[in-house]
């Protein structure tokens, strides 16, 4: 069972990634690409830990024989959620900008969310319409 | 691109990165059994050397602590982008209703500010010793702060984090990191980030040098970040008709 959490970081990755390439809106997006980021410590966090060790923090309580686990990866993983944090903000208030300019948040022909930037998107009707016009 | 055609890609593609990625987890070490002789080193050096419990705090803000100086610079910019692109002049000063109605959320969220500021507070403060840091304490206060408007008002929230203060705030958090680092080549007259106090004695908040500095303006810098593009976000959904 040693291989699980890696596998769990490769499915995070993955799955991230198919929402990103199959996506219709924008702040769907950013979503999936926090869960993309997620993999990222879950990967470093498994790589650095030791079994039956502790958390490396030395207070009094903990017996320092026992050692403990691998401190630099976890300092990785610090920096790696406040940069995440950071450019999900960033990359959110570009897509505040889109919507100001274009009007629309999802590649919907129609124009169904141009008054509030709405999460679900009505595939469907666009759908509809499409096959609607295909027809002679 | 239709589609199809996009998730064919993908599908080619992602199989290919998938054989990468189990070819690069082949040559990771099992999981439980890392030999990193780096973590090993920094986790019997860091309390003798640094007099601290919590090596990871040690690391980010001591051993690496040029990479979180990196951190804390796009940090900043990240923000100020966002500063950048969302404040601007903005038309109209509709200001909607309080989103909380009920009087009982709006009771137990007020009630909940204080405790959650001062648990972030001890974070924050404690970082060099416990689990914590100035990074996670510095999102629990700012988050306090959040909560303020999420079940109070919005004036009220206004009110507590003053724009000014809270810019200043941001810019003094990393320009402080910045002082503290060139204090090591001035002071300590060795190199950028050489501790140059007193390290005190470990386990209690007197104690770690330059990490429990490194660590509180990380804490304001984080918590004013946090505050800041909150309010960038508000002031969009304030104003949006």
């Amino acid at each position: 069972m040693s291989f699980l959490p890696y596998a769990l970081a490769a499915w995070l990755f993955f799955v991230g990634l198919y929402g990103i390439v199959t996506s219709r809106h924008l702040v769907h997006l950013v979503v999936c690409l926090g869960v993309m980021q997620s993999s990222t410590y879950v990967l470093l966090l498994a790589i650095g830990y030791r079994t039956g060790k502790k958390a490396p923090i030395f207070t009094s309580g903990v017996p320092t024989k026992v050692g403990a686990v691998d401190p630099v990866v976890q300092a990785l993983t610090l920096t790696d959620v406040v940069v995440s944090v950071v450019a999900s903000a960033l990359i959110l208030a570009l897509v505040i900008e889109i919507w100001k300019r274009s009007g629309k948040l999802c590649r919907c022909s129609a124009p169904p969310c141009s008054a509030q930037p709405a999460i679900s998107c009505p595939h469907g009707s666009t759908t509809s319409s499409r096959l609607r016009s295909r027809q002679p | 691109m239709s589609p199809r055609v996009r998730l064919g890609l993908f599908g080619v593609s992602a199989a290919v990165l998938a054989c990468l990625f189990v070819w690069a987890l082949t040559g990771l070490p099992q999981f439980g059994a890392f030999q990193g002789e780096y973590g090993r080193i920094l986790n019997s050096a860091a309390g003798p050397e640094r007099h601290v419990t919590n090596v990871v705090s040690a690391v980010t803000f001591d051993y690496r602590g040029f990479d979180t100086l990196g951190e804390e610079v796009l940090l900043f910019t990240a923000v100020m982008a966002v500063a950048l692109l969302l404040r601007e002049a903005r038309s109209g000063d509709e200001r909607r209703a309080d989103a909380v109605r009920s009087d009982v959320v709006r009771a137990v969220g007020l009630f909940a500010v204080g405790p959650t500021v001062v648990m972030g507070l001890y974070v924050a403060a404690h970082g060099y010793l416990t689990p914590g840091g100035g990074f996670q304490g510095g999102v629990a206060t700012a988050s306090g702060l959040v909560l303020l408007y999420a079940a109070g008002r919005y004036r009220a929230y206004r009110a507590a984090s003053p724009k000014t203060l809270i810019d200043f705030a941001e810019g003094t958090g990393v320009g402080t990191y910045v002082v503290v680092g060139l204090a090591g080549i001035v002071v300590g007259g060795s190199a950028f980030l050489e501790n140059v106090v007193e390290l005190g004695v470990k386990g209690t908040l007197a104690s770690g040098g330059t990490i429990a500095i490194l660590n509180a303006v990380s804490g304001l810098a984080v918590a004013s970040a946090c505050v800041l593009i909150f309010h960038e976000f508000l002031e969009e959904l304030m104003t949006a008709k």
